[in-house]
């Protein structure tokens, strides 16, 4: 137990000061310019079928707005009292912008400053804003399934209609899909890149 | 011995009734081949492969068919009201049934012809004549839905249409029954001093599609039957069948058919342009209508246009030629490289084919036999290419595939027969089920067939499904004609009486095809692009309801203040933006057909109530799981009540509050 405190103390100590490897050091200032891209592309997407849509209905979920057939969506669902989805109902999308800025600054900063500990911290902030936003989407997402409106014209004993967190739930007769778009496919490569540059440079320590 | 004798006598006697009633011919023979079934098979959920759209006949309207599966998608109203959506009922689509007589609920549709570049199908635009009460109509192929209809002046019918030139340039009406022009009062008997033909050419935009008559061409006085532009080598001209150049006007039936030959007319519309961009030709003051639909505005407009341009072809010989054509000729077919021209006598025992080429050189060397009212007329054997000799009986129509073969039509002995154009050799025959009128290659009357199949639309339909009673259901087949010998498939009944057809690839429609119509982009003037724009409105004796339609209810369904002598004005939105979500709106009691509003679009139902109560309205088409509860009422008060104008959705009062 003692221990621990120590090794700690000697990563901080040791490494943390050390310069990055120069292909490290690329690869971060390139991730942060990579997700720049979550400015210009969908982060996250939520997918249904019915028998009557079998072409599918999307929403698409931007860092500061929806898109896709959310008005369609709100329509068929405020048959079971769930609430009309509006890009006003998020206050998400008034500091993701800020947020996501914040992460790009930290990553670019990595780069400029090429010490180890700000990779550490850049990763971090990167898990830290998934864990974040996933939280927060399952939030939403259950007082939204739950949340009825009390005269809604379909009610079935002990049906809630949380959307899946990640990947496929069935819905009466809709089939939903949760996952993330090419935004936030980017974010986790960005997060899974930062993981294995911090392995690489863990390892190049040793050797 | 005598017993032997008669027994003898009895077999015989057996034997040859038993052989006399083999000898007996059989009735029309069907060869089904083995595999038809699976070439016209479409599987569930899956798409034909061409559009086939069939004009209606005496119904008025367009038919959408699926080829090679014969299925029926569409009924498109053109001419004729349908209280199946509303088309004529509703106050946005009356204006487009208005002609120089008024209001006219029905036509007769027979041909048409589908928009081209090039000479090839372009997938824009169908186009229809109005035979009764002349008119053409045109069609968008985005949203089937028929765009503009223009009345024909001086034309007793509009046969000869809608056929058009190799890039839309023109679409032609050629009137069927020559009259004396201007609404004249005239003995019928002075038919040869005072009736005339008339020829419309009609410009259509090349962006907009809109439609203007360019000018009209006067002609001597006989009956215009079909017609086609040349395309290709012969682009720049127009043929015309003729018939009754006998000039009869009873008994038409004798009376015209005296003569050995009639006429095919060639006219040089670029020479006509010619002498209409010199300001050649007379204004003549004619009254007719043109009705434009503007998908803006969901809404038709009628304007009455007042003169026409009129060349009298007698006055400027260059434009028109006569060419010999046997008996009656009914069609007159271009094939798709523009240089032979098909005329079907349909009283004759061959064809003749016509050469582009030969008529040229007859017309440079003057080579005729005469003039018909100072037109010239080509000699027969010069303008001559051949002709098909016994082709079978009673030629009606022609079209090509994209081998260099023809098929003709023959009413009188019920059949297809196949020929080669360039040797006139006849390939083969099929029987039809029966007397077939038109026929339709896909692509046949364009420079680049499709080929693959021939339809057959057919007269007499008989026996071919269950009956009916006498009113039967009319008849048409499909022949797979990529091979040598042409293969019957399938028979499909059809709804009013088909004329004229095409066919066309769906990959030159689907694409395109309109889904919704996006509300932000409604101009509609009584539109409420939201529940919160609802409202009714008095002026005067008139109510207007600014009303919305979603899934499962309409705004306002509660509507008080409506009196006795009103009239009132349900302006539907439907505020959906979903594919295939229609509603659709009726009144109890209302002397007037249902609407149906489309995704993103607005209708005007129109109700004049006739008695004091409250009177139920819903939506008509099931939209959804709570499509019965899409309902609500209108309140009639006695006139001079003071009942206020009061409207509201899920307001719910104290009993006996007023």
């Amino acid at each position: 137990m003692s221990k621990a405190p120590r090794l700690w103390g000697a990563f901080f100590n040791e490494i943390q000061m050390k310069s990055l490897k120069p292909i490290t050091r690329i690869a971060v200032g390139l991730s942060a310019l990579a997700l720049i891209s979550a400015y210009f592309v969908p982060l996250w997407q939520i997918l249904m079928w019915a028998p009557q849509y079998p072409e599918g209905l999307e929403m698409k979920i931007w860092i500061n707005t929806l898109s896709g057939d959310v008005k369609t969506i709100s329509a068929l669902n405020h048959y079971i009292g769930m609430k009309t989805i509006e890009v006003s109902m998020f206050p998400e999308f008034g500091y993701m912008i800020y947020l996501v800025g914040a992460i790009i600054g930290i990553g670019l900063l990595a780069s400029i400053i090429n010490k180890r500990f700000m990779l550490i911290a850049y990763l971090t902030a990167i898990v830290m804003a998934g864990i974040g936003a996933l939280v927060d989407f399952y939030l939403w997402g259950y007082d939204y399934g739950h949340n009825l409106n009390p005269e809604a014209p379909i009610k079935i004993e002990g049906m809630s209609y949380q959307p899946p967190l990640i990947g496929t739930k069935i819905l009466l007769n809709f089939t939903a899909f949760s996952g993330p778009d090419i935004g936030g496919w980017i974010f986790m490569g960005v997060g899974v890149l930062l993981g294995g540059l911090v392995f690489y440079e863990w390892r190049s320590k040793k050797t | 011995m005598k017993t032997i004798i008669k027994s003898v006598v009895l077999l015989l006697a057996v034997a040859t009734a038993f052989t006399l009633n083999s000898c007996k011919p059989k009735g029309p023979q069907e060869a089904i081949v083995g595999n038809a079934a699976s070439k016209v098979y479409v599987n569930p959920g899956k798409y034909d492969e061409f559009y086939n759209i069939v004009s209606g006949g005496f119904n008025g309207q367009m038919a959408i068919y699926g080829i090679p599966s014969g299925r029926l998608f569409k009924i498109l109203p053109v001419f004729s009201v349908f209280p199946e959506n509303g088309y004529g009922y509703s106050e946005e689509t009356k204006p487009m049934l208005n002609t120089s007589h008024g209001f006219v609920p029905w036509d007769d549709l027979h041909h048409i012809a589908l928009s081209t570049t090039k000479g090839e199908h372009d997938g824009r635009w169908a186009f229809g004549n109005g035979n009764n009460t002349p008119r053409v109509a045109r069609v968008s192929l985005k949203t089937f839905k028929t765009e503009e209809i223009l009345e024909i002046p001086n034309s007793g019918g509009n046969h000869s249409s809608p056929f058009i030139t190799e890039n839309t340039e023109y679409l032609v009406a050629g009137t069927r029954f020559s009259i004396p022009m201007g609404n004249k009062d005239v003995p019928i008997s002075s038919f040869k001093e005072n009736f005339k033909g008339s020829i419309s050419f009609i410009k259509v935009d090349s962006s907009s599609g809109r439609m203007n008559i360019a000018f009209q061409l006067r002609t001597p006085g006989f009956n215009f039957d079909l017609s086609r532009a040349g395309k290709g080598v012969s682009h720049g001209w127009f043929f015309f069948s003729c018939y009754n150049t006998e000039q009869a006007y009873t008994l038409l039936e004798v009376n015209a058919s005296q003569k050995d030959k009639d006429f095919i007319m060639a006219v040089n519309w670029k020479k006509a342009e010619e002498y209409i961009a010199q300001g050649k030709g007379k204004i003549e003051k004619a009254k007719y209508a043109h009705n434009v639909y503007s998908e803006d505005t969901h809404s038709a407009t009628s304007t009455m246009e007042q003169e026409v341009r009129v060349l009298d072809v007698t006055e400027f010989p260059d434009i028109v030629y006569f060419i010999p054509c046997p008996k009656s000729p009914h069609g007159c077919d271009v094939d798709p490289s523009g240089e032979y021209i098909v005329g079907s006598g349909k009283l004759a025992a061959m064809m003749p084919v016509f050469s582009f080429g030969k008529i040229q050189t007859a017309i440079t060397n003057k080579d005729y036999e005469g003039d018909f009212a100072g037109i010239p007329v080509i000699k027969y054997e010069s303008a001559l290419h051949g002709e098909v000799k016994k082709p079978g009986l009673g030629p009606l129509h022609t079209e090509f595939d994209e081998k260099g073969n023809a098929y003709t039509s023959m009413f009188v002995s019920s059949e297809i027969v196949k020929w080669n154009v360039k040797t006139l050799e006849i390939l083969d025959r099929v029987p039809t089920y029966y007397s077939i009128g038109h026929l339709s290659v896909p692509g046949g009357p364009t420079s680049k067939p499709h080929g693959k199949y021939v339809i057959a639309y057919n007269k007499i339909t008989k026996d071919r499904f269950l009956p009916t009673g006498p009113e039967l259901t009319q008849s048409a087949q499909l022949y797979d004609i990529s091979g040598d010998k042409m293969q019957l498939l399938l028979d499909f009944p059809t709804t009013g009486e088909p004329h004229y057809a095409e066919a066309i690839p769906a990959s030159l429609i689907t694409p395109n095809s309109v889904k919704i119509f996006k509300i932000e982009e409604n101009h509609h003037a009584y539109v409420a692009k939201g529940e919160k724009e609802t409202k009714v409105e008095r002026k005067g004796k008139e109510v207007h309801v600014y009303m919305t339609a979603i899934r499962s209810h309409l705004t306002p369904d509660n509507i008080e203040g409506i009196k006795l002598g009103d009239v009132v004005y349900f302006h539907l939105t439907n505020l959906e933006q979903d594919w295939d979500v229609p509603h659709g709106f009726a009144v109890k009691g209302a002397a007037n057909a249902e609407i149906l509003i489309m995704p993103g679009e607005t209708q005007t139902l129109k109700w004049i109530p006739d008695e004091v109560g409250v009177v139920p309205f819903y939506c008509t088409d099931f939209c959804s799981a709570l499509h019965q509860e899409m309902s609500g009422y209108a309140r009639v008060s006695p006139a001079g009540s003071n009942v206020p104008l009061k409207f509201s959705t899920g307001v719910v009062e104290e009993a006996g509050s007023k």
